[in-house]
């Protein structure tokens, strides 16, 4: 697919942020995205291709303006809904209840 | 698989950190997900699982010959005789830098990244900056690493897939003679095995 992920040889898209003293993961929800993916990937909840190819079909606006790994929770999210594992309402709920701090 | 997720433009870190854990504690209970193995793989990529692996690989190869031969025949194997295998890994390549040529490795299209051998990828590596100019610019991208490769020099990208991962054979430093093969693992840095880097040399500040 010829999308937004494409991304070589493309100009304009500023410096690179080296910075040597950056961690692997730098929030815990990345973590807990990161071990999420694995588990369901080895659970064969989807293979590599389906999910890079919910990435890939991620908004480009959406893709260049959002973290990394907010891309895996973009195709988790994807393939849960698609496989009746998950639904939008239900995550809404759930998010509501985590932001009142009751759950 | 098509429908867009538009609301997601105005999410904060906040919410994104809420929306993680909403998916996984909606998982848990589903049955479908065991929280403690996310803590067992975040403990092995994050603490157990990195570039010290590849060094090991890399020492391995400046001190034997033979070795070398394998690794740059069948990277795959050649970095499994050392244990070194897993996702991610299951398909390698070594490219190896010589004074003729240096070769760097980018994945243009995502983040593909030899896990058994180097961890994870710096964010740099999954970032937009790096995936577009590498194969565009990659003089410009590696003198932004501090690295100047004399324009007689031939530079190879090498762009990863989700098959087929790559690992730079970095040139052994001067001075390295006689040095164990401890004593050379630690010279060899992640940047120089992705190609954006050197091996350091001894005594050297690193």
């Amino acid at each position: 697919m010829n999308g937004i992920h494409d991304l070589g040889g493309r100009h304009g898209m500023g410096p690179i942020d080296i910075d040597p003293g950056q961690p692997i993961f730098r929030a815990d929800w990345e973590r807990r995205m990161f071990g999420m993916f694995i588990l369901a990937f080895a659970g064969g909840h989807f293979n590599i291709d389906q999910f890079r190819a919910a990435i890939e079909l991620m908004h480009p606006a959406e893709y260049l303006e959002s973290d990394y790994y907010e891309h895996w929770l973009h195709s988790l999210e994807a393939w849960c809904k698609a496989n009746g594992s998950l639904t939008e309402q239900e995550i809404e709920d759930r998010v509501q209840k985590l932001a009142k701090g009751d759950a | 698989m098509s429908d867009k997720h538009v609301h997601k433009h105005d999410h904060q870190p906040s919410d994104i950190s809420l929306r993680v854990k909403a998916v996984e504690s909606l998982l848990v209970e589903k049955g479908l997900l065991d929280p403690a193995a996310i803590d067992k793989l975040v403990d092995a990529y994050e603490n157990k699982i990195g570039p010290h692996n590849g060094a090991r690989v890399v020492a391995h190869a400046w001190a034997d010959t033979a070795y070398k031969k394998r690794l740059l025949t069948d990277g795959t194997a050649a970095i499994a005789e050392l244990g070194f295998t897993g996702i991610q890994g299951e398909d390698m390549v070594v490219v190896e830098n010589t004074p003729e040529v240096h070769n760097m490795v980018v994945c243009t299209l995502c983040s593909c990244y030899p896990w058994p051998t180097l961890g994870l990828p710096p964010n740099w590596y999954k970032a937009a900056p790096y995936r577009s100019r590498a194969v565009i610019d990659p003089r410009g991208v590696l003198k932004e690493f501090g690295v100047n490769i004399s324009e007689s020099k031939e530079v190879r990208v090498w762009d990863s897939n989700a098959e087929l991962r790559y690992l730079v054979l970095p040139q052994r430093p001067e001075g390295s003679d006689g040095l164990d093969e401890a004593a050379l693992a630690n010279l060899v840095t992640r940047d120089s095995m992705i190609g954006v880097g050197l091996a350091n040399t001894p005594g050297a500040k690193k």
